[in-house]
């Protein structure tokens, strides 16, 4: 019993990473209708940018994770001005291509500046350091992630849900052409709605070389698991992306121990095929 | 006068451009520019089989508009057909081939039946899971060769073993009959009443449905063609690389390279996907075989710069650009006319 506590656990605070990484993909998704296929890339970026700021300057991942999502900020609004804003109108097949372009871009691009290997950021603040809890450990390069994810995500629900600039962003979801006769500068929340995004999937990457090795692969994988947990939350909801990404964590760690590591992923890509052939616009989509 | 054209009426002069273009192709070895060079000719024969591959993912993709990014799968399934044969039974592949297509077609339409219930990103998206579940499972499954794949032992060559070692002048010939194969039947497909049928369930479903097109049937049908063929194209892959392991085949990045190929042709055509084929291989390989040494990546990064590129400008296809200037010239000349 005290396992599978343990394995739950485990599960939740990686789940609450994915929360994080989807909640962005989520927004772009829910205000542009676009499936941003770079996303785990501007994950992978975010690690460089966090695993060269220890590297170099010595700062540490959980000061360097604001540096690294104000940074993602701008290559999100970048990546809006330079791509996307040309891709507003059309089907959407030709966003995804594109930004499929700019993940092969941005992924060899690393792999060119930066070669194919491993790099592990040692003697951080946090690195190796565990907490007791009865008969339970807790990693606490893990539990500030999980913690940092989760301000993050209700932040963004807050922003979203509570702001005059919140609605503003649901008015040019649901109808570009009436935003813009009340007075919306639609243009520039779509450059904000990406920075947005973009600066969560940073935040989320900048943590994670306290306990993660960084590569230029290492964004695929969370991009894929991002588009599973906004799809299975439903289109364009935050809390349905938050507790989808929970749910593959629990799921990924569970499958992963109790049945074989390889597995882990072809019970959470299951999981997904299984909710979605259910509800087949998420759990809560409408 | 009157009798010839009645004749011709029969073969329009859209077939006779592509007879001459294959006798073109079949006369390819023979050019001695290209028969000496082997880079040359492996280029010409990844461009035949792409754009085989593009055009079976063309099929359910640009004709019936069902936008599958689980095509590595079909294309996988052949690859192991054929390697199988030959390496776990020791046999000729051509049982491999057929049963891969055939097992190819029965995944397909188990796969894809609850797959169109869904629309749009949600679609896309649960192809994107099968091939990750696929790709895992195969991983890990030893029957078919587990991670380490499939290695083809040294065997003699010739077109019962479909395998040649001194030249690449009989896989040439191969592949050019699978792209007259592939070609040939949405050729076929196009004049036919079930091609019809697709593109009109492509523009739209229900509209299809209230005049009568069982949309789900035509879907599957669809659907068991086209990965019947890109398990044509698989096994030919393989019996083409000698290898086989999951990564190689059952990528997500495999599947994306149909879609990029059709989408830069133009979908929904004949000609694009032969379109894009000749583009994006041609600059795959060449970018490689240039900058591939110059510490990894460079060709990716061009690769990716310039289809974002592509994309971006000419969201119809290079068929896009060559109606365009078609326009233009046709403008041009009724201007002169007048």
């Amino acid at each position: 019993m005290e396992t599978f506590i343990q394995v739950l656990i485990d599960g939740m605070l990686s789940g609450m990473v994915y929360a994080l990484v989807a909640a962005g993909l989520c927004l772009i998704w829910g205000v542009m209708d676009v499936i941003n296929f770079a996303h785990g890339e501007y994950l992978m970026v975010a690690m460089y940018v966090s695993y060269w700021l220890g590297f170099l300057a010595n700062v540490d991942p959980v000061v360097s994770t604001v540096a690294a999502g104000a940074f993602i900020f701008m290559i999100g609004a970048l990546t809006y001005k330079l791509i996307i804003r040309f891709t507003i109108g059309k089907p959407g097949l030709v966003a995804l291509l594109a930004t499929f372009g700019l993940a092969i871009f941005l992924k060899n691009l690393c792999m060119n500046q930066f070669s194919p290997n491993f790099r592990i950021m040692s003697d951080t603040w946090l690195s190796g350091k565990t907490l007791h809890v009865g008969g339970l450990i807790i990693a606490l390069p893990q539990l500030t992630a999980a913690v940092l994810a989760l301000i993050v995500v209700g932040l963004l629900y807050l922003l979203v849900n509570s702001t005059k600039f919140g609605w503003a962003i649901q008015a040019t979801a649901m109808d570009r052409e009436a935003a813009e006769l009340v007075g919306i500068n639609t243009e520039r929340i779509y450059i904000l709605v990406f920075g947005i995004g973009g600066a969560c999937v940073g935040v989320a990457g900048g943590i994670m070389p306290s306990y993660l090795a960084v590569h230029p692969e290492v964004g695929s994988m969370f991009g894929l698991i991002a588009f599973i947990c906004v799809a299975m939350g439903g289109f364009g909801s935050i809390p349905g992306a938050f507790i989808s990404g929970l749910l593959v964590g629990v799921v990924e760690a569970l499958a992963g121990f109790y049945i074989a590591p390889v597995f882990k992923y072809v019970a959470v890509f299951g999981l997904y095929l299984a909710v979605i052939f259910l509800r087949p616009k998420g759990i809560f989509g409408w | 006068m009157v009798g010839r054209s009645v004749e011709l009426k029969t073969f329009s002069s859209r077939d006779i451009a592509w007879l001459a273009f294959l006798a073109l192709l079949v006369a390819v070895p023979f050019i001695p520019a290209i028969a000496a060079n082997s880079f040359r000719l492996h280029v010409l024969i990844l461009i035949l089989l792409f754009a085989s591959m593009s055009q079976a993912w063309n099929i359910i993709g640009g004709y019936c508009g069902q936008v599958s990014f689980g095509h590595s799968v079909f294309f996988g399934i052949g690859a192991y057909g054929a390697g199988m044969a030959v390496v776990t039974y020791g046999m000729v592949p051509w049982p491999g081939i057929v049963v891969g297509m055939i097992l190819a077609a029965v995944v397909a339409v188990i796969i894809s039946y609850p797959c169109f219930k869904l629309s749009g990103h949600y679609f896309a998206i649960a192809t994107f899971a099968i091939v990750e579940i696929f790709n895992r499972v195969f991983l890990v499954w030893d029957w078919v060769g587990g991670a380490l794949g499939l290695d083809y032992p040294i065997i003699k060559e010739g077109i019962g073993n479909l395998m040649w070692h001194q030249s690449k002048v009989g896989y040439y010939y191969i592949a050019l009959v699978i792209f007259v194969i592939i070609f040939g039947m949405v050729r076929w497909l196009e004049g036919h009443r079930f091609g019809y049928y697709m593109r009109a369930v492509r523009e739209g479903q229900e509209t299809a449905e209230s005049l009568g097109v069982n949309s789900t049937a035509v879907k599957l049908i669809a659907m068991a063609l086209s990965a019947a063929m890109a398990a044509l194209c698989g096994s030919f892959f393989v019996q083409y690389n000698l290898r086989v392991d999951p990564p190689m085949v059952m990528s997500l990045d495999m599947s994306m390279k149909f879609v990029l190929i059709t989408i830069l042709g133009g979908a929904g055509t004949l000609v694009g996907p032969l379109l894009g084929a000749s583009v994006l291989i041609p600059l795959q390989e060449y970018s490689r075989a240039i900058w591939g040494g110059l510490g990894g990546g460079v060709d990716l990064i061009i690769f990716g710069i310039l289809i974002i590129l592509m994309v971006v400008k000419q969201p119809d296809g290079l068929i896009g650009i060559i109606r365009d200037v078609r326009r233009w010239l046709s403008k041009k000349r009724t201007k002169e006319e007048l």
